[in-house]
């Protein structure tokens, strides 16, 4: 079953060259805005993950399977998906009591 | 104080585990002990200067330096730990039955230590520079006092190394004769894991597509956070819903590493038989 999707997928591969939407977020105060993200299913995004705090932050996500650290003031690209519907969370990993968001694929 | 403690625990414990198991692996190897060390200094050191540089590594090949930047460091200690694995099938036999001290040519048995100070060294600096950004950003913006949280974050950094002393020690009671090949597993099965973070990094900056994303979702039996999920992913590279991309990367790593061990470890063999013989 696994081979199968893995081959089927390679067939869908050639997302990798078609550009991705962009999908904005930020991080204020120690918080995701906003922190939930509606997102469509089956297309690859990009998530532009703005830092406006002074402090850095690591936006990470074990459903997702991304971490990325955000320096102070600065932008972070993201690159997410095809994603099965569903949600995903994510979270601050510097400041995970408040920075908690989810992205919901539909 | 407690949230220090709590992270920097997490972050140390990967580079923990690994040092414990290498530690344990190269055991009777002259000077082994100060080649650790060495690794864990470069290590620190490392972890310094990359948090320093965080923002120039991230803006480097167009926001995707960190990615290539991790990516890496994760694929030379793959290649690294399966350099020390193949090392030990022709080198491991020899140190079973001396056990202590390596008859070994000492040129060769350095080559071997400076590879397994360089896979410490880059654990550390992987987790270390995280750590390093987060006690930064904490003493800044918090109102706790700075010597409140180094406090947490050397508790925590304490406890990772313990765990870690620990899985030294319970590995030393394998009995010589599993030894090496327990050990040499688990390496493999590590090593599998980073490669399969490697490609985790390469689909993050978007040069590889992901495959399946996830390729299953086993997240309801065991999420990667958990205790047990965790430990799990740093020993054999456990995801709850990994990429098909990272499947394959583990994959390749797995095969690779184990077949050049045993090619290694066959030729060995057919060389003695032919010195016998003669």
């Amino acid at each position: 079953m696994l081979l199968r999707a893995l081959l089927l997928s390679a067939l869908l591969v050639s997302t990798a060259a078609v550009a991705a939407d962009a999908v904005p977020l930020a991080i204020k105060d120690h918080r995701f805005v906003p922190a939930e993200v509606k997102v469509p299913a089956n297309t690859k995004l990009k998530l532009i993950v703005e830092n406006q705090d002074a402090t850095p932050e690591e936006f990470e996500s074990h459903d997702l399977n991304r971490e990325k650290v955000i320096a102070p003031h600065s932008k972070a690209t993201i690159f997410i998906g095809p994603l099965k519907p569903g949600s995903y969370k994510f979270f601050g990993e510097f400041n995970q009591s408040t920075a908690q968001g989810v992205v919901i694929a539909e | 104080m407690f949230g220090a403690a709590i992270i920097i625990f997490r972050e140390s414990l990967e580079a923990a585990l690994l040092i414990g198991i290498i530690a344990a692996a190269t055991r009777g190897l002259a000077r082994r002990d100060r080649w650790l060390l060495l690794g864990i200094g470069a290590g620190l050191a490392g972890s310094l200067l990359v948090a320093a540089a965080t923002q120039t590594i991230a803006e480097l090949a167009d926001g995707a330096g960190q990615e290539l930047f991790n990516a890496a460091v994760l694929g030379i200690a793959v290649v690294m730990i399966g350099w020390h694995n193949v090392w030990m099938a022709s080198h491991g036999k020899e140190m079973a039955g001396k056990a202590r001290q390596v008859g070994a040519d000492v040129k060769s048995g350095r080559q071997e230590l400076s590879a397994v100070a360089a896979v410490v060294a880059l654990a550390v600096l992987r987790e270390g520079s995280e750590s390093v950004l987060f006690l930064q950003g904490m003493t800044a913006a918090s109102n706790e006092s700075g010597s409140a949280i180094l406090a947490g974050g050397a508790f925590g950094l304490a406890a990772g190394a313990a765990l870690g002393f620990i899985v030294y020690r319970g590995l030393l009671r394998i009995p010589l004769r599993w030894f090496f090949a327990a050990t040499s597993t688990l390496l493999l099965l590590l090593a599998a894991g980073l490669a399969s973070q490697m490609a985790k990094f390469l689909v993050q900056g978007d040069f590889l597509p992901s495959l399946a994303a996830p390729a299953w979702d086993t997240s309801a039996l065991l999420t990667t956070d958990s205790a047990l999920g965790t430990a799990l992913h740093v020993l054999v590279g456990y995801d709850a819903r990994p990429a098909g991309m990272q499947l394959l990367f583990y994959a390749i790593a797995l095969v690779a590493i184990a077949s050049a061990t045993l090619w290694v470890r066959r030729r060995d063999g057919a060389a003695l038989r032919l010195h016998a013989q003669h």
